[in-house]
């Protein structure tokens, strides 16, 4: 198949950037949507112009290093990463927009690449857990319910790839803030520290620049790991607890 | 931010975003509170003069003698004009960050397509500036009578059915009062959401009720002014 590609092309930080148009030809049904920019880019590279940048590792799902706005949607047409969008889910001759996250707390590095260490700085302020080192202990000394535990691993799947602020009409980070209060905040080991760190988090989200959640859903939309959009409801409860209790 | 105290931690959290739309939450449910029981009131237009003429001067004397003349009618209006001024508040802060949050010059250039969002999650922000607009146009029509289409009269009664006859008057009733059921379709399961009420194995029932509340304030206030228009009650 061919297929037009209409790229965001954006030289370094700051500077001013524009959507270029390329053909690329010959693109099989098989290949993934990486793939495709991968022979687009050797095509660039053999005509000594520069690659088109854009982030990508694990390229099976799970790292969630690559992540653009194709065709306005974020990850695409189909509800997964793009490295796992395959071609076959366009046709001959469309003409195909892509487009890097754009939030102002996301800014752009080059090209489709974008730093999300907003994100890595939401997780420094809390979310984690404060376990002491030592052997591990037995998997069994600690009991939790099984309806805890698959909230807890549901929300844990997050790959933080930032697709929910891509889709957010706010631009707002709150479904991957939720997903880590939610997962720490569901197991015994998350107690201590659960009115902190969602004061913290939240403080920190704000901080970053992102913009408040208003319960459109977008977020959840498009998350290729299918976080439920009711652990913003459970952020928002433990957050409004801690206000109320003030034990922090 | 790392490193500051969990007191200034907590006392920061009271402005954040989760914050403000907490506030919009509450002040939201006490306004559709005060819309249902509006509601209700209207509905007593088909009693007749007498009966909705009563129902109007009953409650400027509510809790008479226990409280001044219109003393529990002033205690309400000073809640609700308090909430819609904090729900506005809110919103205006939370729409400000929101354009902050993706700046001009870092917008999309394709047209974002909505993958689930409905028009009424969409419309949030112009339909609460539209229905702030109404909200006052009203108040200047029926409390007021500032604004007397159809000729101005002391008997409430009479304001509705003047009014109400004219297609106008009528139409600007309707289109405010759709824009309330979009409103309240989102705002109410909105707030449910914000407050810390849903579930996912809730979530289908939220939406539903929501949706039904909505419609049933759209309809209930929209049947006195069609009443009107269509000569069921002159």
């Amino acid at each position: 198949m061919n297929i037009t590609l209409r790229v965001w092309r954006q030289k370094g930080r700051g500077d001013e950037g524009r959507m270029v148009t390329y053909k690329v030809e010959d693109v099989s049904q098989d290949m993934s949507f990486l793939e495709m920019l991968d022979v687009l880019n050797e095509k660039l590279t053999l005509a000594g112009e520069d690659p088109v940048a854009f982030d990508h590792d694990c390229r099976e799902g799970i790292c969630g290093a690559c992540g653009v706005v194709i065709n306005g949607v974020a990850h695409g047409p189909e509800t997964t990463t793009t490295c796992q969008l395959h071609m076959r889910s366009f046709k001959d001759g469309d003409v195909i927009d892509v487009e890097p996250w754009r939030a102002k707390a996301f800014p752009v590095i080059k090209d489709l690449v974008v730093d999300r260490g907003a994100f890595d700085r939401i997780i420094q302020a809390g979310g984690y857990i404060s376990a002491p080192t030592g052997t591990a202990p037995d998997a069994h000394a600690n009991p939790i319910p099984k309806a805890d535990a698959d909230r807890a691993f549901d929300a844990a799947t997050c790959i933080g790839c930032g697709a929910c602020v891509a889709a957010c009409p706010n631009a707002s980070g709150m479904l991957f803030t939720a997903a880590k209060v939610t997962h720490l905040g569901m197991l015994p080991q998350g107690q201590p520290e659960r009115a902190a760190r969602v004061v913290k988090m939240v403080n920190q989200h704000d901080e970053e620049d992102f913009g408040g959640c208003t319960n459109i859903g977008e977020c959840a939309a498009v998350c290729p790991k299918g976080i439920p959009l009711d652990t913003i409801s459970q952020l928002n409860k433990d957050l409004l607890g801690a206000l109320a209790s003030g034990k922090l | 931010m790392a490193n500051s105290t969990l007191t200034k931690q907590r006392s920061t959290a009271f402005k954040s975003t989760v914050a403000l739309k907490s506030a919009m939450a509450v002040t939201g449910g006490i306004l559709v509170l005060f819309l249902i029981v509006h509601m209700y009131g209207n509905l007593m237009i088909f009693g007749g003069q007498e009966v909705f003429d009563e129902y109007s001067h009953h409650i400027r004397v509510i809790g008479e003698p226990m409280l001044p003349p219109e003393g529990a009618l002033w205690i309400i209006r000073i809640v609700l004009l308090a909430s819609v001024l904090i729900h506005a508040y809110a919103a205006f802060t939370l729409w400000a960050r929101a354009r902050r949050a993706r700046p001009a010059g870092q917008r999309y250039q394709t047209r974002r397509k909505p993958v689930q969002q409905t028009y009424a999650s969409r419309t949030m922000r112009w339909g609460g500036v539209i229905l702030a607009l109404f909200v006052i146009y009203h108040i200047l029509h029926l409390t007021t009578n500032n604004i007397a289409p159809g000729g101005a009269s002391d008997s409430p009664y009479e304001r509705v059915v003047n009014g109400f006859q004219i297609w106008w008057v009528l139409l600007t009733y309707l289109i405010a009062m759709i824009a309330v059921g979009f409103h309240l379709r989102h705002g109410i399961w909105s707030a449910t959401q914000t407050l810390g009420a849903n579930k996912a194995s809730r979530q289908r029932v939220l939406n539903i009720t929501a949706t039904a509340i909505a419609l049933v304030i759209t309809v209930g206030f929209l049947i006195p002014p069609f009443s009107v228009f269509f000569g069921l009650v002159s």
